[in-house]
């Protein structure tokens, strides 16, 4: 196979990807940008498949030579075992469980990036520029490791198979600063190593163990760098983390692009971190916080109140059927769904309620807040699942000013996204952080299992205010209680 | 205890203090309900559906010997006297003007709520019938204009002609304003309105018309000039008034201050200076009118052919709506002195509603009430915290030096890197670039598919390991690791792959349009 037509493959494949990633803008489009991008792939798999296959010729000289027969089976076993591995758990997944499957498909591209770098390393070195391409291999693989051992904690935490809480050690921003200035004197060092203390060209005899022990290394300090990072940060942060994981699963596709001079795996990374990138900026902006300190680590670790315990008054607490009795006379009702209603499975009964409410001429719609859920839109897709119509549920700078003149909010499993001291109280660590205006309605219901605090471990006065009423116990129950006393 | 819900007595009063809605909610706070026979007729509300409700159907005597007795006009002597001893009484008593009728009261030795004494605290707005009927009555104030109108509120361009539409002026931005301005607006006339404080503009914005100001000289004085520059503000809104009038078909005046006179707005030449077939509202009739000419319970109709209505009853030629907001009141009222949900009224007097509301207690006179303090419990608001000082922009001198410097550096770098590095950081650089911009239009219900789609199509190391692959071979012989590698790698970049997009495609298929 020529090389052009290899490189041609790849540009198309690059053209599809992006018009993948612009496809997904709008709910219109979105599923012709899936199907799409997964056109591209197919590009490319098949042009790489063949080419590995057949060998590479450039102007009559060969690049690669091609695999023995045995190497249909090398290639397609292991694809046929990841598609069937890949599809199953994709067919499988609850939408509850949807951030811990992306956490674990980004720790996979993680360490398929370590492998393609200890690959290229263990090749030996091209004829030229032999510095840089150490370089490139070995910024590769530590990005690529850290995504690795990151990811897989961040699915820990998400899954509950590990506590959720930051977990800091004695100075661990130092660690992390003693890891990074590590990796960077590594780099320096095995770029100026002397060419016999590498692993020589494939098939040549001879060449030195140093540059290979300086990789392991290397690969485990970011090994470590990663669990450290992701341990260090608490459940709610997790959609900063996930997304900030997703983007450095991007950069890692891109360093290995660098390494093997592949333009597809440079263009494809790149697109995919830099997409990430600005998905953790936009959670960081709805959090108030700056990406430096939700990797500095999380706050309020203990559930304990942060601040001085002030005397918030009694709060008031309700029964299904007299929420119900309040829905009936509703004329408008917003539901401000959070982490709590995907941990109580509760998003089917409160579909049900919205549409027993909107059969009865009550204005029902949903208040995402940016950051609720632990995955950047996991509120959408949990509503989207239980079949609540996507132009009813609205995001938070939509729906903001419409508070006022609505009549009964219900707040499903969210704390810290209607806190009002995010706004009034210039002492509460998550002052300034944009909120839900629930206060301003008519009558706020507060589903939620007890008085404790959420995840920033700030007490909320919504709580306490005239106008509030909490109903406790299981959402999913409560939701249902309702429903059957409509 | 039974709740009783006599006719109401007043001629021309057509509401009642009960509906068949409220009276189900009363039963279900545990009270008992007996509502005079047509109580409810002229609003509507035949006895059947009062029974149907839960409700008891008995005569006079037997609605006014209950334990409560809600009504909306202020009792008369002879029905004072049908009240028990110890009775509740709850309804409009207009305290501030009816000393004797609080004496009266006094001395049938009742407890009397007035609902017109609620006060104005936020807690207390569902009891607040002041508002409900004033918004019924800014409504109804708009009808009665268009109904007096001999023209269209509407513009519109019919065959015959183009139909000019009417123009509304409102004066007094409050519950009954704001309302007069929903509804001739909703009629389709072009609205202004006007109010003394310049900071309900919003409201009125946000209500569709124009804020009319008053185009006063602000004169920010000590003591000695304020006189004077009330004198000022008088003067321009007088010559605002004037020529808003001459301008507009119809007039609605709202300003009302609650135990005074009503203040003048509208003078009798500026009336004169109306276009004939005008309409003039005036709210304030009751209070001896914001107009020149208006009439208590009358439509006057001046020599140059303007209609000035004066009715008082406005919210109660609504009836049926009227008595539906007014008993909810009651409902809400109800709620609150419930405590027990058991039918057991429970008047907590340091309760500052009900302390407010409580004119007459067990026969003594407890108007007026002691003012509201506020809510010991309340804490007191914190200061404003100072406003974030504003970022500082930096000199663009030293922004486009900084760029400058670091182009060079960069420049530098690229100087001496060898040429196969900078084609492929090109591509790099603009994939970056397009990365940004695609995502930055990308809809927040759409994140989570937008993540598995970078996901699987990260999977494209998948790629890299292939090329790994290829390499294991050299001359004949294999290395191991190399494949070994290879073969890992494209195992997990291959679940990727085929995962990611598969997720995808079964999340985007459940987003459904309503």
């Amino acid at each position: 196979m020529s090389i052009s037509l290899q490189q041609g493959a790849f540009i198309i494949a690059g053209l599809l990807f992006i018009l993948a990633l612009a496809g997904l803008s709008k709910h219109e489009t979105s599923k012709r940008g899936n199907i799409l991008g997964s056109i591209g792939m197919a590009v490319a798999l098949i042009i790489t498949v063949l080419a590995t296959l057949l060998g590479v010729k450039s102007g009559g000289m060969a690049v690669t030579e091609a695999l023995p027969i045995w190497g249909v089976a090398a290639i397609l076993v292991p694809m046929a075992l990841g598609a069937i591995i890949g599809v199953f758990r994709a067919l499988r997944v609850e939408m509850t469980g949807m951030p811990e499957l992306i956490a674990l498909f980004h720790s996979f591209v993680g360490l398929a990036a370590v492998l393609v770098g200890w690959v290229s390393y263990l090749e030996g070195p091209p004829a030229t520029n032999a510095g840089l391409h150490y370089g490139e291999l070995f910024v590769g693989v530590f990005i690529g490791a850290v995504t690795f051992t990151g990811s897989i904690i961040a699915y820990l935490k998400l899954s509950a198979k590990m506590k959720s809480a930051p977990l800091a050690l004695p100075h661990h921003n130092l660690l992390n600063l003693a890891a990074i200035i590590a990796f960077v004197g590594l780099t320096v060092w095995f770029v100026i190593l002397p060419a016999s203390h590498h692993v020589t060209a494939a098939g040549e005899a001879g060449g030195g163990s140093t540059g290979i022990v300086l990789l392991a290394v290397m690969t485990g300090i970011a090994l470590l760098l990663g669990l450290h990072l992701v341990a260090a940060i608490g459940g709610g942060d997790m959609p900063v983390v996930v997304s900030m994981l997703n983007s450095y699963s991007g950069w890692a596709a891109a360093a290995a692009g660098f390494t093997l001079g592949n333009d597809l795996l440079i263009i494809t990374g790149a697109l995919v971190g830099s997409s990430g990138a600005y998905l953790s900026y936009i959670m960081c902006k709805a959090m108030n916080r700056s990406f430096i300190s939700v990797i500095m680590g999380g706050f309020g670790s203990d559930g304990a109140v942060v601040g001085e315990a002030k005397d918030y008054g009694e709060h008031r607490e309700t029964t299904a059927p007299e929420v119900a009795d309040l829905l009936k006379n509703a004329s408008s009702v917003i539901i401000a769904p959070g982490y709590g209603m995907a941990v109580a499975q509760a998003q089917g009964a409160v579909a049900d309620l919205t549409s027993k409410l909107r059969t009865r001429g009550i204005d029902v719609r949903f208040a995402i807040h940016p950051v609720a859920g632990r995955l950047p839109g996991h509120m959408n897709v949990l509503l989207a699942e239980a079949k609540v119509p996507y132009d009813i549920v609205f995001e938070m700078d939509e729906i903001n000013e419409d508070f006022s003149a609505t009549d009964v909010v219900l707040v499903i499993g969210a704390n810290d996204t209607v806190n009002p001291a995010a706004l009034d109280d210039p002492s509460s660590p998550i002052a300034g952080m944009p909120v839900l205006h629930v206060w301003e309605a008519g009558q706020v219901i507060i589903f939620k299992r007890s008085m404790a605090t959420g995840y920033a471990g700030v007490q909320n006065p919504l709580f306490f205010n005239e106008n509030s009423a909490m109903l406790f116990g299981d959402a999913k129950v409560r939701v249902e209680d309702i429903i059957h006393n409509l | 205890m039974l709740i009783g819900v006599p006719k109401e007595s007043s001629t021309g009063e057509r509401r009642v203090a009960a509906s068949p809605k409220s009276v189900a909610q009363l039963v279900k706070l545990g009270y008992g309900v007996v509502v005079q026979k047509g109580a409810g007729q002229a609003a509507s509300f035949p006895d059947e559906l009062y029974i149907e409700a839960g409700a008891e159907i008995a005569g006079r005597k037997t609605a006014w010997a209950a334990d409560i007795v809600t009504k909306i006009e202020p009792p008369t002597d002879s029905e004072i006297d049908l009240l028990k001893p110890g009775a509740v009484l709850i309804g409009l008593i207009a305290a501030p003007r009816s000393p004797k009728l609080l004496k009266k009261l006094a001395d049938a030795k009742v407890t009397v709520l007035a609902m017109d004494s609620v006060p104005r605290i936020s807690r207390a707005q569902a009891l607040d019938v002041i508002s409900s009927m004033a918004n019924i009555a800014g409504y109804r104030a708009v009808i009665e204009a268009a109904g007096a109108f001999g023209s269209f509120f509407t513009g519109q361009v019919t065959a015959a002609g183009k139909v000019p539409p009417a123009k509304v002026f409102v004066s007094g931005a409050g519950v009954a304003g704001l309302a007069a301005i929903g509804a001739a607006r909703a009629l389709g006339a072009i609205v202004r309105a006007t109010d003394i404080r310049a900071a309900v503009a919003e409201q009125v914005e946000s209500m569709g018309a124009d804020f009319v100001a008053v185009e006063a000289e602000s004169q920010e004085s000590s003591d000695g000039y304020a006189k004077e520059a009330s004198d000022d503000y008088a003067a321009a809104a007088e010559r605002m008034y004037a020529q808003q009038v001459q301008d507009v078909d119809i007039v609605i005046t709202t300003a009302l201050i609650p135990g005074k006179p009503a203040p003048r707005l509208i003078t009798e030449e500026m009336v004169a200076t109306m276009r004939p077939g005008s309409v003039i509202v005036d709210m304030a009739a009751v209070n001896g009118g914001n107009v020149a000419g208006s009439k208590p319970d009358q439509v006057v109709t001046t020599d140059n052919g303007v209609k000035i209505i004066g009715y008082t009853d406005l919210a109660g030629r609504l009836p049926t709506q009227a008595s539906n907001l007014f008993a909810q009141n009651i409902v809400n009222l109800f709620k609150l002195i419930t405590p027990g949900k058991d039918g057991q009224v429970v008047l907590d007097m340091d309760d500052a509603v009900v302390r407010g509301m409580a004119v007459v207690t067990d026969g003594e006179v407890t108007w007026p009430p002691p003012p509201v303090a506020v809510s010991v419990a309340q804490v007191a608001p914190p200061p404003p915290p100072p406003p974030p000082e504003p970022k500082k922009k930096r000199d663009p001198r030293v922004t486009y030096t900084l760029l400058g410097v670091c182009a060079a550096a960069l420049l530098a770098l690229f100087w001496v890197s060898p040429e196969s590095l900078l084609g492929h950081f090109m591509v790099f650089m603009l994939a970056v670039v397009i990365g940004y911009y695609v995502i930055g239009n990308v809809s927040h219900s759409l994140h989570t598919p937008l993540m598995s789609v970078t996901n699987a199509i990260s999977g494209i190391i998948v790629v890299g390991s292939l090329v790994g692959l290829s390499q294991s071979q050299h001359d004949g012989s294999t290395n191991l690791a190399i494949l070994v590698l290879s073969v890992l790698g494209i195992l997990l970049a291959s679940i990727n792959v085929f995962g990611g997009f598969t997720v995808t495609q079964r999340m985007l298929k459940m987003f459904k349009k309503g």
